[in-house]
């Protein structure tokens, strides 16, 4: 029988369509372990390949045959032995194209919706690590927010939509991924704004973002308002675009909210966390759409794969925000705190310009989930 | 370090699963506690080499990085 290769784009619409699939799954235990393709109607078999490599008979019987089985590896190669194994055996199965790696990078555009006064708002979806990236448009031009580091997708999307990138932010300094930010910002001539508070040992020059900074976008002045929320680090700053929508970063998501530890600083950073989700954000309409830098697990996402929930229904559901007592609420944030991203703190030092890894370090530091919130 | 061993296999520049292919074939010719030296430069060999060995009973007697490759020392199961 046959082993057909689908790409992280294809896998991807089988997660959002919430597709039943059987993910066997060959990298090693402590890998799957840490890191999987997640979904819903996901079903997982985790058997390293070099426990199959005198043959594949072990597990015949636990693959089933009435759905669709993915053959998953870190970068391929183990993943294609395997499903040609299987195959042999007289078996249809599939293989991800690029393993892990490539999940890891897949940003699939989901758009949120249109804007006003002409113009919409796109959401970058990274399933592989919930990371979340934006693009507004309006007239001819575009921002984008929170970019990862693969610039080459906003430049491709910008072009097919035939705009030019005029701006782009970072709400904070990232510490779970890598920011494309400063790079797509210099390939594009645009111009690159970032909190200075998260900024002071930054090595390249940017445009300081502080609150109440507005900046327009196209012809038909789609304003971005700048909105400091510290908690997550000093400087994260929210931002509201067309007096709609609210772009968190990494202080409030749907089903958890930022947690204050990744400089080392959680003792200090407690109550501004505490002040920007119970004061600042209370200030604001409830009417608002909430659309955060990042998701922890797949049933955060709507219907049409995209994440994003009014600001008046997270005051009512997610539990970080509804937390009474202040030491109970500084006891979540600064105690059994999930652990910390793989290598945050060289991915703060990357995000400063500090140090410049090449790209196959840099995707190193990225494998694995983004753990940046406490539920 | 040095590790006297009783067989050396070459993995430099090879993918996953080659590594572990080549080590398995290679264990395969040795006899009990004996040891086979692995030279490899794919990074994910480390990890994937640890858990071979456990699952294998065999022991990872020692492992070393010296300018992007990696040597793992590894005595075969009694």
């Amino acid at each position: 029988m046959s082993v057909t290769t689908w790409t992280a784009a294809d896998v991807a619409k089988k997660v959002i369509n919430k597709d039943e699939l059987f993910i066997l799954d060959v990298r090693n235990q402590d890998a799957f372990a840490d890191w999987k393709i997640e979904g819903e109607n996901i079903e997982y078999l985790n058997v390293p390949y070099f426990e199959l490599l005198d043959g594949v008979e072990p597990i015949i019987d636990k693959i089933p045959t009435d759905k669709d089985v993915l053959v998953v590896c870190a970068k391929e190669g183990s993943s294609e032995m395997i499903a040609e194994m299987l195959s042999d055996e007289g078996m249809d199965v599939y293989q991800l194209q690029g393993g892990m790696k490539t999940w890891s990078e897949h940003l699939e555009p989901v758009k949120i919706s249109d804007l006003k006064g002409g113009g919409a708002i796109y959401q970058f979806v990274r399933l592989g690590k919930g990371c979340l990236s934006y693009m507004v448009i309006s007239g001819k031009e575009a921002a984008v927010i929170d970019a990862t580091r693969m610039t080459d997708v906003f430049k491709d999307f910008a072009e097919k939509m035939g705009v030019s990138i005029q701006h782009v932010f970072d709400t904070h300094l990232h510490a779970d991924h890598i920011s494309g930010g400063k790079n797509l910002a210099d390939e594009t001539g645009a111009t690159y704004w970032l909190p200075p508070k998260d900024a002071v040992e930054v090595t390249f020059s940017y445009e300081p973002l502080e609150d109440g900074n507005q900046i327009t976008i196209g012809e038909t002045a789609i304003q971005i308002h700048a909105l400091y929320s510290p908690g997550h680090t000093i400087g994260s700053t929210s931002f509201i675009v067309d007096d709609t929508y609210l772009f968190t970063g990494d202080i409030l998501f749907i089903d958890s909210i930022g947690r204050p530890d990744l400089a080392g600083k959680a003792e200090d950073w407690v109550a501004d966390l505490r002040e920007s989700l119970y004061s600042r954000y209370r200030e604001l309409s409830e009417e608002l759409t909430v659309l955060p830098a990042h998701f922890m697990i797949t049933s955060e996402l709507n219907e049409d794969g995209s994440v994003a929930e009014r600001l008046g229904t997270l005051f009512a559901r997610n539990h970080g925000l509804n937390i009474k007592d202040e030491d109970e609420f500084r006891s979540l944030v600064t105690e059994n705190l999930p652990p910390q991203p793989n290598a945050y703190d060289e991915i703060r030092k990357t995000n400063m310009g500090k140090i410049v890894p090449n790209e196959e370090a840099q995707r190193e530091m990225e494998i694995g989930p983004n753990r940046c919130a406490v539920r | 370090m040095t590790m006297k061993a009783d067989m050396v296999i070459d993995a430099k520049g090879l993918a996953c699963p080659m590594p572990i292919v080549r080590t398995k074939k290679a264990m395969n010719q040795l006899e009990a506690g004996q040891i086979l030296e692995v030279h490899a430069t794919d990074k994910g060999s480390k990890s994937d080499l640890t858990a071979w060995a456990k699952s294998g009973g065999h022991e990872l007697l020692d492992d070393t990085e010296q300018d992007g490759v990696f040597i793992f020392w590894i005595k075969k199961a009694e």
